[in-house]
């Protein structure tokens, strides 16, 4: 495999807080490269988003990074001072958000707003910024492009409106887009639409994508690889496909064998016992073993990860592969 | 069939509440937004005792707002509703304790300040199902059915986590003794090992209970593992009706096809370039839907007569509906 564009190394982000030390991201380590799509799953809490958060500095206090690092082309963001940070921000690395009501300004016109997004880092003529920035609304689908930059984020769907954020973010043609969640708040059709052209651009572009989602349905149909987290470490990774047709972990054996398509409609779901731990006070060791039923003596050491080639789980006792049933 | 929960051509229009001001300014001629919106549409569903039925659609199809019309916290602008024969709503007032609702997000609708064991007691206190020194017992009892500790019925909402909260406000609900249980998506806003868990509680509860339900939620592979029947709706209109084997196997309505074929599915295969049949456009405005048929715009088999008549519901079977010109068309292209 040629460099990745993007290494991640032991990627650790603590809050300090008043009641305690909260331990979001806790040795967190994966390489990307260059356009291939990662998806980041995990529940609430688990520490996917503080991951996404921490690849681009934007981790506010009382949280900071305090260990590891993030290469991009070879080059340590968490090593850079704050203004070269910014000025590599939406250009080699950009973010997609969860809320697009959120994210954009309400008394801007879409135009305004992506214009001042190019000349943030590059000069260049109003025609031509207008100009590129028409070119990406039409890319991701925004019909009447040029009309529509005069618009405000209200006239917008909420589709439309994560479009525009989509547009906003490929932009400077980045090597590498973090995107949270960005169809969690969209409707099924739109959300379909969506993912078909998001896949599209990543292999037009070579831009690599982290996809952050709860869904492991929709980075299934999107991801090449994929690594779930738990309680703030990534606790298994590998290939999509094999990953998910055979999980070793529990926790992904668990969450898999939990969706309503696994079983007969009317019987009860296979569930997973309990909730997540506080991430104020994890247990010792396994920070799933009170929740898992192959845990033993040994779990109350922390499991490493395991290396066997693309894969990888942290696991004293991985489930094994059942038996082949004929079909 | 005898008809247990019968919805009669119910509908429910949003109007701009106008001031005197702006009524006066609309006579005079000036710009003023009168048109309303019909969230609900000329709406009939006939269910049976014990049954339990899907409620699908994307945002803003007026799912929820049927659902609080079953329930009597809206009152319709025409039309029905009633269970067992008995009218949910006389005079705009809800009349019955019968049908009960578990919301969306528990985190709202639970009060903060009231310690969760008064909150379950209030209504069955109210209503004579217990009495105030007997409250105790009767809340610990919802409280074991629900899996949730008696112990806890002390303590305030914040001391529980999502998962917990939802069990709260199932116990709250079902501590009426209801007959009819609306869940209007009780799961969206929970965690997927959590989301199994309050299935799992819902499926139990509404078999051992005996309770006829309507279970709403934008999740359809949740509504295919829970319902008997499931209805689709689309701006207000329910489009197609029937069991749930039929439905997601052989769609009869194209609206029904594409939003099925829209949601992503767990591909274990590496090889399988992952397709999906998106629907194009959005969902038209419904201040101004589309003449016709309101799908007939992003309909691939839209004709001539979809631009200008409404279909009318088509039994296809006993328990079957569709609104559809070209159903036929659809059920044989597969």
């Amino acid at each position: 495999m040629s460099d990745p564009v993007l290494s991640v190394q032991n990627l650790t982000t603590h809050f300090f807080t008043r009641a305690g030390v909260v331990k979001a991201v806790d040795g967190v380590s994966f390489d990307l490269a260059r356009g291939e799509i990662m998806g980041l799953v995990g529940e609430s809490g688990s520490g996917k988003t503080v991951t996404g958060f921490s690849l681009l500095g934007l981790v506010d206090a009382p949280g900071r990074i305090v260990d590891g690092s993030v290469k991009l082309n070879g080059t340590d963001l968490l090593t850079l001072p704050a203004s070269d940070l910014r000025a590599r921000r939406g250009r080699e690395i950009s973010m997609i958000f969860q809320d697009p009501i959120a994210t954009l300004n309400p008394m801007l016109t879409i135009g305004q707003q992506m214009l001042l997004a190019v000349e943030a880092h590059e000069r260049l003529s109003k025609r031509a910024a207008t100009a590129r920035a028409a070119e990406l609304l039409t890319q991701v689908g925004i019909p009447s492009a040029e009309m529509r930059l005069r618009a405000y984020p209200h006239e917008f769907s909420g589709g439309m409106r994560q479009r525009v954020a989509i547009a906003i973010a490929l932009l400077h043609r980045p090597a590498v887009i973090v995107a949270d969640e960005p169809t969690t708040a969209l409707d099924v059709s739109i959300q379909a639409q969506i993912l078909l052209q998001m896949r599209d651009l990543a292999a037009e572009t070579g831009t690599a994508m982290i996809w952050i989602s709860h869904d492991l349905a929709v980075v299934s149909s999107l991801a090449s690889k994929l690594a779930v987290m738990y309680a703030g470490r990534i606790v298994e990774q590998g290939p999509t496909a094999d990953l998910l047709r055979d999980p070793r972990h529990p926790y992904t054996a668990g969450l898999i064998a939990s969706l309503p398509a696994m079983t007969t409609p009317g019987l009860p779901l296979t569930q997973i016992p309990g909730t997540t731990p506080s991430l104020l006070s994890l247990p010792v060791g396994c920070p799933f073993a009170p929740r898992c039923d192959r845990s033993s003596e040994e779990c109350q050491r922390d499991p490493e990860m395991t290396d066997q080639g693309d894969r990888g789980w942290r696991c004293f006792h991985p489930v094994t592969r059942p038996a082949e049933v004929p079909a | 069939m005898s008809v247990f929960l019968k919805i009669d051509d119910v509908s429910r229009l949003f109007g701009p509440k106008l001031s005197t001001g702006e009524k006066i300014a609309a006579k005079l001629g000036a710009k003023v937004e009168t048109r309303s919106v019909r969230a609900v549409s000329d709406v009939s569903l006939s269910i049976r005792k014990g049954e339990t039925l899907g409620l699908v659609g994307e945002s803003g199809c007026g799912k929820s707002t049927l659902g609080r019309l079953i329930a009597g916290i809206l009152p319709p602008t025409s039309g029905s509703v009633s269970i067992d024969a008995a009218a949910v709503m006389e005079n705009g007032r809800k009349v019955t304790t019968r049908v009960q609702t578990v919301f969306q997000d528990p985190f709202a609708s639970l009060d903060p300040r009231m310690k969760v064991g008064e909150t379950v007691a209030e209504g069955p206190i109210a209503h004579g199902l217990t009495t105030k020194s007997g409250a105790k017992t009767y809340v610990a009892e919802w409280f074991e059915r629900v899996g949730l500790d008696p112990v806890w019925v002390d303590r305030y909402p914040h001391q529980f986590s999502g998962g917990q909260r939802q069990r709260i406000a199932i116990a709250r609900a079902l501590a009426m003794k209801p007959d009819v249980l609306i869940c209007d998506e009780p799961v969206a806003s929970l965690d997927v090992s959590i989301q199994a868990q309050i299935i799992n509680l819902f499926l139990e509860l509404t078999q051992g209970l005996d309770l006829t339900c309507v279970f709403i939620s934008h999740d359809l592979s949740v509504v295919q593992h829970v319902s008997d029947r499931v209805a689709v709706m689309y701006l207000g209109r329910i489009v197609e009706l029937g069991p749930v084997a039929e439905v997601f196997g052989q769609p009869a309505h194209p609206y029904t096809a594409a939003l099925f074929g829209s949601v992503p599915k767990l591909v274990l295969d590496a090889d399988e370039l992952v397709r999906f049949d998106s629907i194009e456009g959005e969902v038209p405005s419904p201040l101004s839907p589309p003449s016709g048929c309101y799908y007939h715009p992003r309909c691939p088999l839209a004709s001539d007569k979809c631009r200008t008549a409404q279909p009318a519901t088509t039994e296809i079977s006993d328990l079957r509906a569709v609104a559809c010109h070209h159903f036929e068309t659809q059920l044989s292209g597969q």
